[in-house]
């Protein structure tokens, strides 16, 4: 298959951004869009035409949320419920132009043409996203009772893997689906909920400074979401950030 | 595949212990000559990283990342795989050491030192696997059983299953790194069963 790409070029953040045209041909059908990535830059380091193109990746099995491209205006392009590296070149048509951009987002600043900078997800994760426990042997299952119902939600929402399409999709550039699927992962588990209180203020606080937009719930992250997080997990983070108003056990100004 | 899962169940179980005290350590200065000295070294390595591609080349001799990655996977593949032998290993340790020469003579790093640079975060990655490669063909070359997921086919029973040895090589065990290019030092823990008898899995009856 035959391709041309029009490329997001941009050398770092504060470097102005360009779109780039390239061309790659004889790709397998069968080829996943980074592997054609992979491609694209072996021909353009021996061909000396341009530096390769950065774009994250590391699993490549759609598990570590580091590959993010917006790829023909959809985030992790054109399919459900996948991420980028599992996406396969099949689905374009052969001759197609393919349009593929970084996340958009003032909080995800560029590092280098498809690279942005996720890190403001680690700090919202490292103000609440955990549950305080002993180190030690890890305890026998079903030690601690969990209805099968809770636990299904939690899973479910466990299942997000940070990867951010939801903020890109937005176009607010909100986090509240990230956040709500941290929120209530740990929210629904008997082990989460002792910290449960100040976990919302404190990753709800860290979102809003971090510069990431409101909720005005269009759900356009639900739809676009690798995992299929729920918008539900919206609800219950506002759920728990209400409940937490009224709980009155959290320190102020903490 | 069994190579792969057991460090998801054995990892929770013995690190956590050692990192959890982690939390309490402050912040660690990088104004030591220890950290001078290592950010010294690496640079070094990234500037040889960089000579090829300075100089006047051929078309065609220079190679990327990726190739050399790809051609040490292959190397691994076919003759490290689950199933080995001393002939294999031999030829892939010869292989190896081919390979690695040409990489650092051949390979192209485009770009610079200074900016983000994933292909030369690769080429450092790879660098490090030629070493590993080596030590993982020297660890099977050096235990000449077949034992858990791996199969060296000289040591197998009449009927073709994996024959170990426990007179030799009842031990756990780790290799102490000497340096760029010297061979580990093996040191080993026996492992006396004082409860159990030791068996031999059969999936047959």
């Amino acid at each position: 298959m035959n391709f041309t790409l029009h490329i997001w070029r941009q050398e770092n953040a504060k470097a102005k951004g360009r779109f780039e045209t390239y061309k790659v041909s004889d790709i397998s059908s069968d080829c996943s869009f980074l592997e054609m990535l992979d491609i694209l830059n072996e021909q353009l380091i021996n061909d000396h035409i341009a530096h390769p193109v950065c774009f994250d990746n590391d699993c490549r099995e759609g598990i570590c949320g580091m590959c993010g491209l917006y790829i023909n205006g959809r985030p992790h392009g054109n399919d459900d419920g996948i991420t980028t590296c599992q996406l396969h070149m099949r689905k374009f048509n052969d001759g197609d132009e393919i349009w593929i951009e970084p996340w958009r987002a003032k909080a995800f600043p560029v590092i280098c043409d498809l690279v942005v900078d996720r890190s403001a997800f680690d700090k919202i994760i490292q103000a609440g996203g955990y549950i305080s426990v002993t180190t030690g042997g890890v305890p026998d299952a079903n030690t601690i009772p969990v209805a099968k119902r809770f636990a299904d939600m939690a899973m479910d929402a466990a299942e997000c893997i940070g990867c951010g399409a939801c903020v890109a999709a937005c176009k607010n550039a909100s986090a509240m689906l990230f956040v709500g699927a941290k929120v209530a992962h740990l929210a629904l588990l008997p082990q989460g909920q002792v910290e449960a209180n100040e976990r919302v203020k404190k990753m709800v606080c860290r979102m809003d400074e971090l510069g990431f937009g409101s909720c005005t719930n269009t759900y356009a992250c639900e739809a676009e979401c690798p995992k299929q997080i729920k918008r539900q997990n919206i609800a219950r983070l506002n759920r728990e950030w209400i409940k937490q108003l009224f709980s009155g056990n959290h320190k102020p100004n903490e | 595949m069994q190579g792969l899962a057991d460090g998801y169940f054995v990892l929770p179980y013995t690190l956590q212990n050692y990192l959890a005290d982690q939390i309490t350590v402050g912040h660690i200065s990088t104004d030591t000559p220890e950290f001078d000295e290592a950010e010294q070294s690496v640079r070094q390595r990234e500037e040889r990283l960089m000579e090829n591609g300075k100089r006047k080349t051929e078309n065609g001799e220079l190679h990327t990342v990726d190739h050399y990655h790809k051609a040490l996977g292959k190397i691994m593949w076919e003759y490290v795989g689950m199933s080995r032998n001393e002939e294999s290993l031999t030829k892939a340790a010869t292989m190896i050491d081919e390979l690695e020469n040409e990489f650092w003579q051949h390979v192209q790093v485009p770009g610079d030192i200074e900016s983000f640079n994933p292909e030369m975060e690769k080429a450092l990655r790879l660098a490090d696997y030629f070493e590993l490669a080596r030590l993982i063909t020297a660890d099977a070359l050096h235990r000449k059983e077949s034992c858990g997921g791996h199969f060296r086919t000289e040591s197998q029973t009449e009927d073709g299953e994996t024959l170990r040895d426990d007179q030799n090589y009842m031990y756990v065990a780790a290799w102490e790194y000497q340096g760029h290019g010297q061979p580990e030092t093996l040191h080993k823990e026996p492992l006396n069963y004082e409860h159990i008898q030791i068996a031999t899995r059969n999936y047959k009856n």
